[in-house]
């Protein structure tokens, strides 16, 4: 047995060009692959037919843990499902529970705020993905998440899970797009917090249960169990998503910053369904336009992408407005821009 | 050397394409830390047992292929790849006369280089995380590559 099919003979005849003369060619072509893709343009639209290309590869080779994550759910027996329902059932009565007031805190607050009306819900629209692949490593933390281009979802484009922010998409192709997890060794994320409103920014560490905050000041007030939120300032995520919560804060009395931890929300591995969201334009708790950012800066400061490229520089956090408590962007009564003016954006990494 | 000898085109293309899903498959952590480079080695093996078969072309595909799968910068390890076969092809007749076990040094040094190339691109291009598992991955591929040769050799008649 020779060949599986009719590989046929050479072709070209004896010898064509040597190896190195070809090897040249294909390492030129890679180098100028290599140099476009970095600068981006048209090479991302031959991209995102690649991706489509390879989609149906992509979940070949994860049939084989669906097929079995399907077994294992048809072979649940009774008391399992019943014991979910249950748990369930608990979680939707605390769920009501904790929304019971909400109404009358929106109209409290609208009244608070000089509006006529309640506030609509910055969230305008959803999309749920299914996950198909999980990549966790210190190299990289990926989703692939079977919703592309065709569902209406863009680039950088917030995702998240029940619990709190996931991520953001880093690439999209027709049908699948790539979710670049907020643990992401490349990934940084503006945040917030919650109680003390102090504003940092939450860096990937390439651990699944850690975020790094190196950039806050010694005497700054954040605590243990604190819960991050995020900020709006990068123009990508709505303002107050909950992030993470503080596990570990370290003061070294002779470095001028301290050392934050902080452990996700949101896990991948509980649930295999995500969220996109479309966040209401116009809406105080928006993510800020970049042009609102730009006015307020006296120098041209890129838009924030949260997807860093080089280092960013440890600048000084905003100083912690202890005198508002929970001081918040949308907490203004002026209109969303203006209501962000307000908080300087240093924090923001400048490319 | 025959010249009208049949190339094993089909078992190049199958056996680039399987090792392309060996790679993409989803492993449990610690079983990723220690995956080598299953596209490295069968293009090693092919351009040491039929480099006229797939040629430069077959490899730098593979590499491109794997670069769109994990989400690198394009030609990234088509670049890494290429040399290799490039490499291996240029020293194909020494290394057809060595023991199986002679040629997995040599595999390892090339997964080695493959490594390094991929590392320093990525260098470049975005920043990379050197972890010591990085460069334990071309040790188990070299010892991988008896099984994998035995394995790729029967589907086609040596030369």
């Amino acid at each position: 047995m020779a060949v599986f099919g009719s590989g046929g003979s050479r072709s070209f005849g004896g010898r064509g060009p040597s190896f190195g003369f070809r090897f040249f060619c294909y390492a030129l072509l890679c180098v100028v692959l290599m140099f476009y893709d970095r600068k981006g343009g048209w090479l991302d639209t031959a991209r995102y037919g690649l991706q489509a290309a390879v989609y149906p590869l992509q979940l070949a080779v994860n049939s084989p843990s669906a097929a079995w994550r399907w077994m294992k759910e048809s072979f649940t027996t009774r008391e399992a499902l019943q014991k979910e329902v249950d748990q369930l059932r608990n979680e939707l009565r605390d769920q009501r529970l904790m929304t019971l007031r909400q109404a009358a805190l929106e109209s409290e607050n609208a009244t608070l705020r000089g509006l006529s009306t309640a506030l609509p819900e910055v969230i305008e629209k959803r999309l749920i993905g299914e996950v198909i692949n999980v990549e966790v490593s210190t190299l990289r933390q990926r989703l692939l998440v079977n919703r592309g281009g065709n569902s209406g979802v863009h680039k950088a484009q917030p995702v998240i899970t029940g619990e709190g922010v996931l991520g953001q998409v880093f690439r999209i192709g027709p049908f699948s797009s790539e979710i670049i997890l907020i643990t992401d060794s490349e990934h940084a994320l503006p945040v917030q917090v919650l109680r003390s409103g102090v504003r940092s920014i939450a860096l990937g560490t390439g651990r699944a249960t850690a975020l790094e905050l190196p950039y806050v000041p010694q005497n700054y007030d954040v605590k243990v169990g604190d819960v991050l939120v995020t900020s709006g300032l990068d123009g990508v995520f709505p303002f107050g998503l909950p992030v993470a919560r503080i596990t570990k804060v370290e003061r070294d009395p002779t470095q001028p910053l301290a050392q934050i931890y902080a452990a996700p929300l949101a896990r991948i591995e509980a649930d295999r369904e995500v969220l996109f969201i479309w966040a209401r334009p116009g809406h105080p708790a928006a993510p800020a336009s970049t042009e609102a950012l730009v006015v307020e800066e006296p120098k041209p400061a890129a838009p924030a992408k949260p997807v860093r490229k080089p280092e960013p520089q440890p600048t000084p956090a905003p100083a912690p407005r202890e005198t508002a408590p929970a001081a918040t962007p949308g907490a203004e009564t002026t209109p969303a821009p203006a209501g962000r003016e307000t908080a300087p954006p240093a924090e923001v990494p400048t490319p | 050397m025959n010249l009208a000898r049949r190339e094993p085109r089909w078992s190049v293309a199958l056996s680039v394409l399987l090792a392309l899903v060996l790679q993409a498959l989803p492993l449990p952590t610690w079983l990723e830390a220690v995956r080598p480079s299953f596209v490295g080695i069968v293009v090693i093996y092919w351009a040491i047992y039929a480099p006229h078969a797939g040629g430069i072309f077959a490899p730098w595909l593979a590499g491109l292929g794997l670069d769109v799968f994990k989400g690198d910068v394009l030609g990234q390890n088509a670049l890494a790849i290429v040399l290799v076969a490039y490499i291996t092809m240029s020293l194909h007749q020494r290394l057809r006369n060595q023991t199986l076990i002679q040629q997995s040094l040599f595999v390892y040094f090339m997964l080695t280089l493959n490594e390094a190339v991929v590392w320093i691109i990525e260098g470049w291009t975005q920043h990379s995380i050197s972890s010591p598992w990085r460069w334990i991955q071309p040790m188990i591929g070299a010892m991988l590559w008896p099984f994998v040769a035995m394995m790729v050799g029967r589907t086609h008649v040596r030369t």
